[in-house]
């Protein structure tokens, strides 16, 4: 089965497959508060799409998504509360939250965030290239292995607490009650559900893209690096260079999907980004299996929706499940979901090979 | 026969332990040139300082250009490869995979960003001649040792070192294996300098064009395997130590 997918014609075959799930059976059959919640959850996904790669191929065990998605998310809030406090009161209106903390005129840095190109330019621009330098910084360096992770889990406590003491970004209360998504307004359920659509037109762009890069010889020397990184000096190449592009694609991956989850849930606060979400999103990727393409996406999905299922159950239920799923994971399943159909293949040639002995 | 590398008057200290002490050593292309010495007589060090591993003060020139300070990448495109005494491939990639990577340091980014179609030429020849033509899609993991010390070479050939600066090559080796090894080496000599740091004294009989011997991070000696071997002071802090031992042996027995 995984021979098929491997070839062209299964390639195509799985992205249909996916497409035909995501934008023909999901709206069809969830409500449209539960597709809301799929949308949110795909945000989730998109993430874990550059873990897999970042961590899963490259061996950078990255704890500190929450920075990147928070960028992103918060540069898009930005445009948003602008372009809102605009069709209230005109143009270089101050936005309704700055006004309840007595803030009256427009900081500057937030005056060009009026324009959606600006904005958008933003987003794909200045979390990758905050990667970049960062990874330049720390991978020249060869800080790798627990030190890179706690450096990066470090980052996103520093960069929840900076937040938290902006009051010109909403401190600890964040950003929320947006109107108009480019100008759609988000409460016709029409615009929310073309926005799941969106949520699951980029899922597939960046696995496709995560795909392409695995397969590629670039895709070859990542996981050479992860595997014998001096090795990869010795022949010639600077391995630094090599991580610094699948961190900063796992960067770009947590920009957009912040970008895509904060007009889908209609807030973004420090809270989204600090370390308990980067550790939530990591926990998705470990338990969906690391190093496959598919993997960190199921598994994702599948901690956000047991998250969601079990709180409306039992409120406290969570936490617990959390940490027995992890466990469970880690000790009997450390490839993750995506492990199982070659544990059964392997355990399958086992008794086989036991039956032809006896 | 030309020089390949020159290193003059090496020094590598470790915290005050001189781990080498003002060694000269010339590499020529077309011989296999045997570095040998008791344990912490500073071969691998030596190497480690060649290769840019390890900070060292003196003078490393491949062919007119100076290497000292420059960064481990930069040396090894220069054409200066090494092997590790534990052979290092890498596990999870096919064999094809090991030495196309190897192969490729000089590959533009829109290159590496695509998938590889056909196996480079280089590729195709290097496995015929490192032996490993029927395994080109096997992983490098389940590979046999000798075969993982093989590849690694097969790796810094296709990679166009030609200074080889390899580090016990045979460890672990059977007598057939270790023949086709020394054999290889020579034909791989042919047209590059190669350097082989080693423990087995039948091995570097067979096979060394040259001798350097060190002790105590200094040269003790140089030159033809007999030369060498009839040297005294050779006999009395290397080999002597281990006909000693040989006695010892005998005695317990």
């Amino acid at each position: 089965m995984s021979r098929f997918f491997a070839t062209r014609a299964g390639v195509w075959s799985g992205f249909g497959a996916a497409a035909l799930v995501l934008f023909g059976a999901a709206p069809l059959l969830l409500s449209g508060f539960r597709l809301g919640l799929l949308a949110q959850f795909l945000c989730y996904a998109i993430v874990a799409v550059g873990i897999g790669l970042a961590w899963g191929r490259g061996g950078m065990l990255t704890l500190g998504q929450g920075v990147f998605f928070g960028m992103g998310a918060y540069l898009m809030a930005m445009h948003m509360k602008m372009a809102d406090a605009e069709f209230r009161n005109g143009h270089g209106a101050v936005p309704d939250f700055m006004e309840l903390a007595g803030i009256r005129e427009l900081p500057a840095y937030w005056v060009p965030f009026a324009s959606p190109v600006f904005t958008i330019a933003m987003i794909l621009v200045l979390p990758t290239g905050f990667a970049v330098l960062l990874g330049f910084a720390v991978f020249k360096r060869r800080v790798k292995g627990a030190y890179f992770a706690i450096l990066s889990q470090a980052l996103a406590g520093a960069f929840a607490i900076l937040l938290i003491g902006q009051q010109s970004m909403g401190g600890f209360n964040g950003l929320s009650r947006f109107r108009y998504f480019f100008g759609y307004n988000l409460d016709d359920a029409v615009n929310q559900q073309m926005l799941y659509f969106i949520a699951a037109g980029v899922l597939l762009v960046v696995v496709a893209v995560a795909l392409q890069l695995r397969r590629s010889r670039y895709g070859e020397l990542l996981v050479a690096v992860r595997d014998a990184e001096e090795r990869v000096r010795f022949l010639g190449y600077d391995a630094a260079n090599i991580k610094v592009v699948a961190y900063a694609a796992a960067a770009l991956f947590a920009a957009v999907a912040g970008a895509i989850f904060v007009p889908v849930v209609g807030i973004i606060s420090p809270a989204s980004i600090g370390i308990v979400p980067s550790i939530m999103f990591i926990l998705g990727v470990a338990i969906g299996g690391r190093a496959s393409l598919v993997g960190p996406v199921v598994g994702a999905l599948a901690v956000a929706w047991a998250q969601t299922a079990l709180s409306e159950q039992f409120p406290s239920a969570w936490t617990y499940a959390q940490g027995l799923l992890f466990i469970v994971v880690i000790a009997l399943l450390p490839g993750g979901i995506a492990s199982v159909a070659a544990l059964t293949k392997r355990f399958q040639a086992k008794s086989a090979t036991v039956e032809a002995a006896a | 026969m030309t020089t390949a590398l020159t290193c003059t008057n090496i020094h590598v200290d470790f915290d005050g332990f001189k781990a080498v002490n003002g060694v000269d050593l010339t590499l020529d292309r077309g011989e296999v040139h045997f570095l040998i010495g008791p344990n912490g007589a500073g071969k691998t060090t030596l190497v480690d300082a060649v290769t840019g591993l390890a900070k060292y003060s003196g003078s490393v020139v491949k062919d007119g250009v100076e290497l000292r300070g420059k960064k481990v990448h930069h040396i090894a495109r220069r054409g200066i490869g090494r092997t590790f005494q534990t052979a290092t491939v890498f596990e999870q990639l096919t064999v094809a995979q090991n030495l196309d990577i190897a192969a490729g340091a000089g590959r533009s980014p829109w290159s590496l960003l695509r998938r590889r179609t056909v196996l480079p030429d280089n590729v195709v020849a290097v496995l015929e001649q490192i032996g490993l033509a029927g395994q080109a899609q096997t992983p490098a993991g389940i590979l046999a040792h000798g075969q993982k010390q093989w590849l690694e070479i097969g790796m810094l050939l296709v990679g166009d070192a030609d200074v080889l600066l390899l580090d016990e090559p045979i460890a672990g080796m059977g007598h057939e294996e270790r023949d086709t090894t020394g054999r290889l080496l020579h034909e791989i000599a042919e047209t590059r300098a190669v350097a082989v740091v080693e423990h087995d004294m039948d091995f570097m009989r067979a096979f060394a064009s040259r001798v350097t011997v060190l002790h105590a991070g200094a040269v003790l000696a140089s030159g033809s395997v007999d030369e060498v071997s009839n040297d005294p002071r050779v006999q009395e802090v290397y080999l002597g130590a281990s006909h000693e031992q040989e006695a010892i042996d005998a005695a317990t027995a």
